[in-house]
């Protein structure tokens, strides 16, 4: 029981990182209709953001997740500016050029942080809190929690309450009806890939005293976003973030009594299951051709 | 003349084909037998996109004929000739398998789903120690010898390889040519128009995937019986990564383009070996900047040139002949 609780638990906070990344992927794909397959590594520079600002050189930690938020999302428009842009007619174009990018960003982590062994960042927030006797959560993963509501409650109020966010949705509708009603193509993907990235940068951020550090971690961040993205339903954001949850709970139950390993396998079948049995995932509509 | 002038070309080919490897120190003997089993990695990938629909099993496909192969030989010491083709034919079976969940995806959905079923398979040779012997993999695998031959050699395992790889290509040019490859440019192409004159376009796009899968099996096998080893991390992501950057930057338009990609670009490769840290980034601007301004790949460049020169606008059917 205690056992099953605390999985609930450190499911939950797990599910709030991976909503912020997969959602950053969702917004991308629905947007400008390109698989951003550098997503992982977004998080991985947000991650290292922290890691050499913050552990490094000792700068403090909320001034430092700021700096990384701004940092990836710089890092987000320049990729629609340079590489997505000139691409929107070819979205295989569009994925292979990520794949460019992803290389890069992955050399540029080895060069800042050097091979070897995974890095660590301390906690920054100690202490636990102790729930009833037995259930223990770090402060930490209660500030990732805290903070990645936050962001996502802010997400949906930009979508659903203001203009722009309407704007983005239509674009993600419906391309050429956006363009005709007088909306900047242009200057939605930028905001889409914007607040995209920035997602992603922020859950490096927050994850990072959580995680060890490496060059590749984008690859099991990728692997993440896939699944809840396929699960929750292709260019649904309220089925990412569902999913995400979801899924974040199936990892970590999985990961208690199998293993790791096996946990990530039975995701990739689940979201096999899913693509064959509803393909428009759990909260996708059926959009016809 | 055509004709006479093809095949003077095709023996000259021929004959550096064969001297090749007797001018190359040891090393680079090593990498022209990853080049010429590559060469037949790009050329039954080439087979799957055909039809329009790009996978990232690939990679994984040939490494189910590099564990096919490595576990006939350790469990029963089969020796090549029985791997190889058993390999393929594996390679194939799994295909078969897939095809079921994968090809009732199209586009994105499959790409995610190819690489989803991959990864699976990948992490179950993580997870099983045994047989697959986990991250570690396996290794003991040894090339054949024949009389006074002994394929550890670089160069007669060359011949071998080159063998091997040449009558796979012959296979894989003439099924592109006969009927069915031409099937296969219909259902890319014009996939409703093929349905309306009663081509099953999910038979053919299983036959793609299936006998692609089944020649990269085959490259699985040759790879490993040459190596020795083989480990999950062997034909992962990263490999699949290659794969696609050799078709596109070569051009997946004609037969040669992908073969022309990874032959450029692992000389190149060769060529900025001194910087190993940055390589991967290096590949990465080559691939931006290739996909940017030369979307056609390597094998439009001399069209372009010609274009150039006589002055006329060369227009690019998307599906060629010759």
């Amino acid at each position: 029981m205690e056992l099953i609780l605390q999985s609930i638990i450190n499911g939950l906070i797990q599910g709030g990182l991976y909503a912020l990344f997969a959602v950053g992927l969702v917004m991308i794909f629905g947007v400008m209709g390109v698989v951003n397959f550098a997503h992982g590594e977004l998080v991985m520079a947000g991650a290292y953001t922290i890691w050499y600002l913050h552990a490094q050189q000792g700068l403090g930690y909320l001034p430092t997740v700021v700096v990384a938020v701004v940092l990836v999302t710089l890092i987000g428009l320049l990729m629609e500016r340079f590489l997505f842009r000139p691409t929107r007619n070819d979205p295989l174009a569009g994925l292979i050029c990520s794949i460019g990018m992803l290389f890069i960003l992955q050399v540029i982590a080895t060069l800042i942080g050097g091979e070897g062994p995974s890095k660590q960042v301390p906690p920054v927030f100690q202490g636990t809190l102790v729930v009833f006797d037995f259930l223990r959560i770090p402060n930490q993963r209660i500030f990732a929690l805290v903070i990645s509501v936050a962001a996502l409650v802010t997400l949906w109020y930009f979508l659903a309450r203001t203009k722009l966010g309407w704007a983005l949705r239509a674009v993600a509708l419906d391309r050429e009806a956006s363009a005709l009603q007088g909306i900047n193509i242009n200057r939605i993907s930028m905001i889409a890939i914007g607040v995209g990235a920035g997602m992603a940068g922020l859950a490096g951020a927050l994850m990072a005293p959580l995680t060890n550090i490496n060059p590749h971690m984008g690859h099991n961040v990728i692997i993440t976003a896939f699944i809840v993205t396929i699960v929750g339903g292709v260019g649904s954001l309220s089925g990412a973030v569902l999913a995400a949850i979801l899924y974040a709970l199936f990892h970590t139950f999985m990961t208690v009594y199998f293993g790791g390993t096996i946990a990530t396998i039975s995701g990739l079948l689940l979201m096999v299951l899913v693509l064959i049995i509803k393909p428009t995932g759990i909260m996708g509509v059926r959009i016809s051709e | 003349m055509n004709m006479l002038i093809r095949s003077i070309v095709g023996l000259i080919i021929l004959i550096v084909l064969l001297i090749v490897p007797h001018f190359l120190e040891f090393h680079h003997q090593d990498l022209l037998i990853f080049l010429t089993i590559n060469v037949l990695v790009v050329a039954s990938y080439r087979l799957v996109t055909l039809t329009g629909e790009w996978s990232l099993i690939h990679a994984v496909m040939m490494g189910v004929g590099g564990y096919t192969a490595t576990l006939l030989f350790l469990n029963y010491e089969l020796g090549m000739w029985f791997t190889l083709p058993t390999a393929g034919l594996l390679s194939a079976a799994v295909a078969a398998l897939l095809c079921f969940p994968l090809l009732r995806m199209t586009q994105f959905y499959f790409l995610i789903g190819s690489f989803a079923a991959g990864e699976a398979i990948r992490l179950v040779w993580i997870q099983f120690l045994d047989p697959f012997g986990g991250t570690g993999g396996l290794s003991g695998v040894s090339p054949p010898m024949i009389g006074d031959i002994d394929f550890m050699d670089p160069i007669p395992y060359y011949y071998l390889a080159l063998t091997v790889v040449s009558i796979c290509l012959f296979l894989l040019y003439r099924i592109e040519k006969s009927r069915v490859g031409l099937t296969l440019h219909s259902v890319h192409w014009k996939a409703p128009l093929a349905e309306s004159v009663g081509v099953d376009t999910w038979r053919y796009r299983a036959l793609a995937f299936i006998t692609g899968s089944f020649f990269v099996g085959i490259a699985g096998a040759l790879k490993v019986h040459y190596i020795g080893t083989i480990t999950p991390n062997q034909y992962g992501i990263g490999f699949m990564v290659f794969i696609l950057i050799w078709v596109i930057v070569g051009g997946y338009n004609k037969f040669y383009g992908p073969i022309i990609g990874v032959i450029v670009l692992t000389m190149f490769d060769e060529s900025i070996r001194g910087f190993d840290e940055i390589r991967p980034a290096i590949y990465g601007a080559v691939l931006i900047l290739s996909i940017l301004f030369l979307p056609l790949g390597l094998e439009s460049i001399p069209g372009k040139l010609k274009a150039w020169f006589i002055g006329s606008e060369v227009v690019e059917p998307p599906l060629t002949d010759e």
